[in-house]
């Protein structure tokens, strides 16, 4: 069933409770997602993006209830990505001469995905625009690389709508579509997470967006984006929240993230926690075992933290796998402006640790000479070497 | 002649093939690129690029 939104804009999405990976496996849902779809019935009738490709059926089955698929003028493709464009196939198969409006490098990913199926495309550039009824039109923003170099927003003038795909996202399921009407903890606890693992990589084009999209002036009331809640109350709650994460954004916040074999360079992380708390005490201290943690949400606390401690025992001349992918993930989302220090018990020769501070300065760390190294399991001897790191962890920046 | 990396999205750009879409012809070295010159993929600017090694 479509859910009205606003005059003749409706809602005819997929509110996904069953998923629990999304990009592969590659990102954990703990509260289920949307993928959402939007119809606008005025003079044109205009479909913005459909689902991911497991419910296209339904998709199509459902759409086809609200309305003759005859009827569609166009769709627009904000993102070629499968679970906005997962559903198309199977919608061309019934209306294939339906006009397609998407970026260029949109036409590329859909083809690259579903072949050439001498689909209607038509290329849109960023101020491009359409109308579809008295006081309706659509305009084009492309989004590149706000996730992928094919996205773009759409914004719909009389509604005011700003149709943004994956950009204010969150993968949330909410079945009263509404930010006002979600948990509050859940919903800004999944949007930053989205933001961490989806955008923030690509921060640097973000402000330049914000302020791009900001001097066009658009009377934004409600932010529809393709996962999650649509954002009608307030929504530049949100875009300022982008703002402010974008920004080399920290807390008051260290993480310490470590794997162990036999224990001992688990005694290093909490010994390190210990005197973190003691030497400083409004310090928010979060201690994770790496393989025991949920990628992304360790991703979120190094995000929100002004430091990162890395522990690992040396095995086999190297750090452990876990932590290594961990390392390699921590570089991919181009994290600024953090301390980190390497820590970590060995039984001969002890590489570990200096792998951990190569990495951490490759991923963009400012990364402390001073380290905890414990030739086998922490002493006391061993752990006088804590209050050096800690120290030189909480001096603040000239 | 060097080729230099988008930074943000991992593009080449090779002296070699130019950027024929953009209107550049190959054998244009990256100093050589207009100002306004922005990575095919992404849309980075210029100085955004790094050498790569």
């Amino acid at each position: 069933m479509k859910k009205v939104l606003k005059n003749n804009v409706s809602w005819v999405g997929y509110m996904d409770w069953e998923i629990k990976k999304f990009h592969g496996d590659d990102f954990t849902i703990n509260h289920g997602s949307s993928q959402n779809a939007y119809l606008l019935e005025y003079d044109k009738t205009v479909l913005i993006d459909t689902v991911w490709t497991p419910h296209r059926f339904d998709f199509v089955e459902n759409l086809k209830k609200e309305i003759d698929l005859k009827k569609i003028d166009l769709i627009i493709m904000n993102h070629g990505e499968a679970d906005h464009s997962g559903a198309l196939p199977a919608l061309m198969a019934e209306i294939p001469e339906t006009p397609i409006y998407c970026t260029a490098a949109a036409v590329k990913s859909l083809e690259g995905q579903y072949g050439q199926n001498g689909w209607n495309f038509h290329v849109v550039k960023t101020g491009d625009s359409i109308e579809i009824g008295p006081g309706r039109t659509l305009t084009f923003v492309e989004m590149k690389m706000l996730h992928w170099p094919d996205s773009m927003a759409t914004f719909l003038s009389g509604d005011n709508i700003l149709f943004s795909n994956d950009a204010f996202g969150q993968h949330y399921a909410v079945a009263e579509l509404y930010n006002d009407l979600a948990d509050q903890c859940v919903l800004y606890q999944e949007a930053v997470k989205y933001f961490v693992n989806i955008v923030h990589p690509f921060c640097i084009f973000l402000s330049k967006k914000l302020a791009e999209i900001a001097a066009l002036n658009l009377p934004i009331e409600m932010i529809a984006p393709s996962h999650g809640v649509i954002w009608r109350d307030n929504p530049a709650q949100i875009v300022e929240k982008y703002a402010l994460w974008a920004n080399a954004y920290q807390e008051d916040q260290i993480t310490i993230a470590y794997d162990t074999m036999w224990e001992g360079t688990a005694k290093i992380a909490h010994a390190l926690a210990a005197a973190i708390k003691e030497a400083s005490p409004q310090t928010v201290v979060k201690i994770f075992h790496i393989a025991k943690t949920d990628k992304n949400d360790l991703m979120t606390e190094i995000f929100k933290s002004k430091a990162l401690l890395v522990g690992s025992p040396t095995a086999c001349n190297d750090m452990l796998s876990s932590v290594a992918g961990m390392l390699s993930f921590t570089k991919s989302l181009r994290f600024r402006n953090k301390k980190a220090a390497a820590f970590g018990c060995y039984g001969w020769s002890g590489e570990a640790v200096k792998n951990i501070q190569s990495a951490l300065k490759d991923a963009g760390f400012n990364v402390l000479e001073e380290t905890v190294k414990s030739f086998w399991n922490p002493t006391e001897e061993t752990l006088n070497q804590v209050p050096a790191l800690v120290e030189a962890l909480l001096k603040e920046d000239k | 002649m060097e080729k230099f990396a988008c930074e943000p999205c991992g593009y080449v750009y090779d002296p070699a093939k130019g950027d024929p879409d953009s209107g550049i012809a190959p054998g244009t070295p990256f100093a050589a690129l207009p100002d306004d010159w922005c990575c095919p993929i992404c849309g980075a600017s210029k100085d955004m690029f790094k050498k790569v090694d």
